[in-house]
């Protein structure tokens, strides 16, 4: 099922900078990962510093102690801010509490800097390490040649190079020696029995910041003058603008400048009332085109119609369509997904200001720096919109309030560039929470048929999975995915059936098919993408196979996953901490279900009961297999987060289509799940000691099919529509 | 003229009486920890203390708070961290952040009524602010920790 790894020389494509090697796979169900090696030990060419031992992107050491290490991954909650500088300070050996972060600026010298796909612990894993190891090293070559004696005799901790004889040397005194020094090609990194910082609940080195205002998000950077702008865009997706007239909107005080933008017309003014105002009294005159004559009757009507058409075969092991086709007893259900806002709690926005030729920008993005072949990363795409090279562009990243996926995208940098390079000064664009809510990239809505047959024991014989939605890759791809993946691209989106396609139950006979239908509506990543659906259709599913044959779920379950040791795993340890073969509290019914995303393993069991009609959740039992456990606490916030982000969709997830516009705009109705609903959760870690996976997504695919699974123990009914309505 | 003090300095800010102070707050005074979320009084993000009270900073009129006595975010440590602070430390609180100006206002507000908060008192006081990262479950431990701070606190200033 694996498409052959196809490595591309930075020289097939001229947009692709020197130095880039850029590796593709595609493999089939587990989506595209895009690893880039291209490492900062292996340019010259270093982020500007003036500290005294800079021995890579990641580090600085200087005369006075203080330590200083380069993030270069977003901080949108999930802990990268804490994680990574906890790999370099390991290796390092220095204590925690004299350890400081910075986030690094749009730089050549990191690579991709992409915060997406659960991927910032995994990718920097060996490159963060093997940062902070080289530099001990260098520190310990420079104590070694100021005392005269073999590095091999010294040993390093708290900071200090330490001597048989007892004799110590702080890094900071040896940090101008060390600067030196040539830095090694490679060094030895420590072994698990030797970590002293990696495993454990270092405390966040964001959460002071967090806790008293003073952290930097998007909407609080760049200069305090900045004017701000607000765009009125299309309502109806894809509209073009024909005219407008500015003159009410220029009598408003505080009102300085309207002028049109690529995205429609921005106002800019004193401030964001101001520019509001303005704003609410544009005369405009849009073409809404062919988009304001599509609703939700015609999308899913579309999304029907291609699951049921002949689609693009994503995996066909046996004989699943003739033994379905012959049988007369086989089982089916249809699953339908809506389309999802991310409704991040920071509205997006971004600051830019273009002055003699320069152009800086403040951006909260998940996509600070990539090659052109990707379409660039906010760097190159603000570069691009104010008209200046990239060489003259400084992106800076500041917090994320949320990301989510959101934040991959680009357009609020487009935005904010582009009318930099048309304004005199520093200007903030600023999205109201309409804006955020009705211009997103979201979620793709997707139609699921699946049949079944059982053989004499009630295991599943033959299966059958026809998904249609749009293509998040379409978009993104098309141009730069090299043979043989673009032929597969083209028909087939890995990150739409990532988790059906690969569904991990033995089964003798399994057909996939995925069509692509094409839409007017923007889709994009959302927190755990493909799995937000597959898992609920494979779950929910299983789930019913189980009760058709007179199995338990769980029992059913394990018996189909004994050659998938790390499912196992989880599904057990789930299933004796919430004390599965027990009676629930009356009134309340459990569900179960196990996910495997982002290279961890996640199995939840959900308590619920339903009163007139209103599921509630009272409590999740969640074990998780994420490899190696770097930060036990921020995996335990991680499998929190990604619960409730998982039952706000379940119960209450929904942005509907009418006349080619996105009807929810506000949390009024698009409702979030608040402080009330939240269930206890109870997260089990099961660390198998592989290499770390993921921890950002893994939470939210299993939490919607294990409440639906629990509704069908209360009131027998099959959930196969989110959100739920019962 | 709006007139009014804001974390203990007399302010006077020459705007609209109707402006909301959230963007007084924000643009005028430079006091940023106070946040945007919605604009409409429905996620907490921007609640800051009016005499005490917790105001959605986003749906006040600055001329409403003529002559009041405004507390943000950034007010609330003027003498060291505050207990609510503290124990949002000790417990690991925020994650993404941008929510946790808005809850840790609350938090102190519901501290002041209800020194001894139970888990229902939480709930209801803290539904108006929402935490998309799903942080409630510290959200609610942290409270109940501040709730101990705070009378370890009193207690060691009566000894």
């Amino acid at each position: 099922m694996t498409e052959p790894t196809k490595e591309v020389s930075p020289y097939d494509h001229q947009s692709l900078s020197r130095g880039a090697f850029i590796k593709i796979s595609v493999v089939a169900g587990v989506g595209l990962t895009l690893g880039v090696s291209w490492r900062a030990t292996q340019t010259p060419d270093l982020p500007f510093s003036d500290a005294a031992f800079v021995p890579n992107a990641y580090l600085r050491i200087d005369t006075d102690g203080s330590i200083t290490i380069l993030v270069d991954k977003a901080e949108m909650g999930q802990g990268v801010s804490t994680a990574l500088p906890q790999m370099i300070a390991e290796e390092l050996d220095v204590p925690w509490a004299d350890v400081t972060f910075e986030f690094a600026s749009a730089h050549d010298a990191y690579g991709m800097m992409v915060t997406g796909g659960s991927t910032a612990v995994m990718e920097s894993w060996e490159p963060l390490r093997q940062a902070g190891a080289t530099a001990r090293w260098m520190l310990r070559e420079a104590a070694a040649q100021r005392w005269g004696i073999s590095s091999e005799l010294l040993a390093t901790r708290d900071a200090r190079v330490c001597a048989p004889d007892g004799s110590e040397l702080t890094y900071a005194s040896l940090a101008s020696e060390a600067a030196k020094l040539q830095a090694p090609n490679k060094v030895d990194v420590k072994k698990p029995s030797e970590f002293r910082l990696i495993g454990q609940s270092l405390p966040r080195l964001d959460v002071e910041a967090k806790s008293t205002g003073q952290a930097v998000f998007g909407i609080d950077a760049g200069p305090p003058d900045a004017r701000v702008a607000v765009i009125a865009r299309s309502p109806v997706f894809g509209g073009r603008l024909r005219s407008f007239d500015s003159s009410a909107a220029l009598a408003i005080a505080g009102v300085d400048e309207v002028l049109e933008v690529q995205s429609g017309v921005a106002v800019v003014a004193k401030g964001y009332i101001e520019a509001n105002a303005g704003r609410d009294a544009l005369v405009l005159d849009w073409d809404e085109g062919d988009a304001a004559l599509f609703s939700d009757e015609q999308l899913y009507e579309a999304l029907r119609d291609g699951a049921q058409a002949s689609g693009h075969t994503v995996r066909d092991d046996g004989q699943a369509a003739q033994i379905l086709n012959e049988s007369s007893n086989a089982i089916s259900a249809t699953f339908r997904f809506p389309y999802l806002a991310h409704a991040t709690m920071e509205p997006m926005n971004c600051t830019a200001w273009v002055r003699e030729g320069r152009c800086t920008v403040w951006a909260p993005t998940q996509f600070a720096n990539g090659p052109a072949i990707l379409g660039g990363g906010a760097r190159q795409v603000a570069a691009d919109a104010a008209g200046v090279s990239v060489e003259d562009t400084d992106l800076h990243v500041t917090f994320l309030g949320g990301g989510f996926g959101r934040r991959a995208e680009r357009d609020f940098v487009q935005e904010a560039a582009e009318l930099a390079g048309k304004i005199n000064g520093p200007v903030k664009v600023v999205w109201s929470r309409e804006d955020d809510m009705r211009h997103d990239f979201y979620r793709p809505a997707s139609w699921h048929e699946l049949r079944a047959t059982l053989d004499a024991d009630g295991r599943p014989e033959a299966w059958e999975h026809r998904m249609a939605s749009q293509s998040i890759l379409q978009r993104l791809v098309p141009g730069w995915i090299p043979r043989p993946a673009a032929r597969f691209a083209g028909k087939h989106d890995p990150t739409s059936t990532e988790g059906a396609s690969d569904q991990p139950y033995a089964i003798p006979h399994v057909l996939m098919t995925y069509k692509r239908v094409d839409l007017p509506i923007p889709v994009g990543f959302w927190r755990s993408v493909g799995h937000t659906h597959t898992g609920f259709v494979v779950e929910s599913f299983i789930d019913e196979l189980a009760h058709k044959s007179d199995h338990d779920p769980y029992e059913y379950r394990r018996a189909l996953l004994r050659k998938h040791p790390r499912h196992l795993g989880v599904l057990e340890a789930v299933a004796e901490a919430a004390d599965w073969n027990s009676r629930p509290p009356e009134g309340r019914g459990r569900g179960i279900a196990v996910v495997e995303s982002f290279g961890s393993y996640v199995a939840q069991v959900a308590e619920v009961s339903v009163q007139n009609g209103v599921p509630r959740v009272h409590k999740v039992w969640c074990a998780i297999d994420c490899g190696t456990v770097l930060n036990p606490r921020i995996v335990q916030a991680q499998m929190e987060s990604g619960i409730a982000y998982g039952i706000t969709a379940a119960l209450y997830g929904e942005i509907n289509i009418r006349d080619g516009r996105a009807v929810q705009g506000n949390f009024t109705d698009y409702q979030m799940l608040r402080i009330g609903q939240m269930p206890e959760v109870e997260v089990l870690l099961v660390p198998s000691g592989d290499a770390p996976g993921g921890v950002g997504e893994p939470g939210t695919p299993p939490i919607a099919p294990a409440i639906a699974n629990a509704i069908f123990t209360l009131t027998g009914q099959r959930i196969r529509t989110l959100p739920i309505r019962l | 003229m709006a007139s009014f003090s804001v974390n203990g300095e007399h302010r006077e800010v020459d705007i609209q009486a109707s402006h909301p102070l959230l963007w007084v707050l924000r643009e005028r005074l430079g006091l940023t920890g106070t946040k945007f979320g919605c604009g409409i009084g429905q996620c907490g993000a921007c609640t800051v203390l009016v005499d005490g009270a917790p105001t959605r900073s986003c749906q006040t009129p600055v001329g409403s708070v003529e002559g009041s006595e405004v507390t943000t975010i950034e007010g609330l440590a003027a003498n060291g961290l505050t207990s609510v602070q503290s124990a949002w430390i000790e417990e690991q609180v925020p994650q993404c952040g941008y929510c946790q100006s808005g809850q840790i206002v609350s938090a102190t507000a519901l501290l002041n009524a209800r020194p001894r908060p139970t888990d229902e008192e939480i709930d209801q006081f803290m539904a108006g602010n929402i935490c998309r990262c799903g942080a409630y479950t510290a959200i609610r431990k942290a409270i109940h920790r501040a709730a101990e701070l705070e009378e370890d606190r009193v207690s060691g200033d009566e000894v």
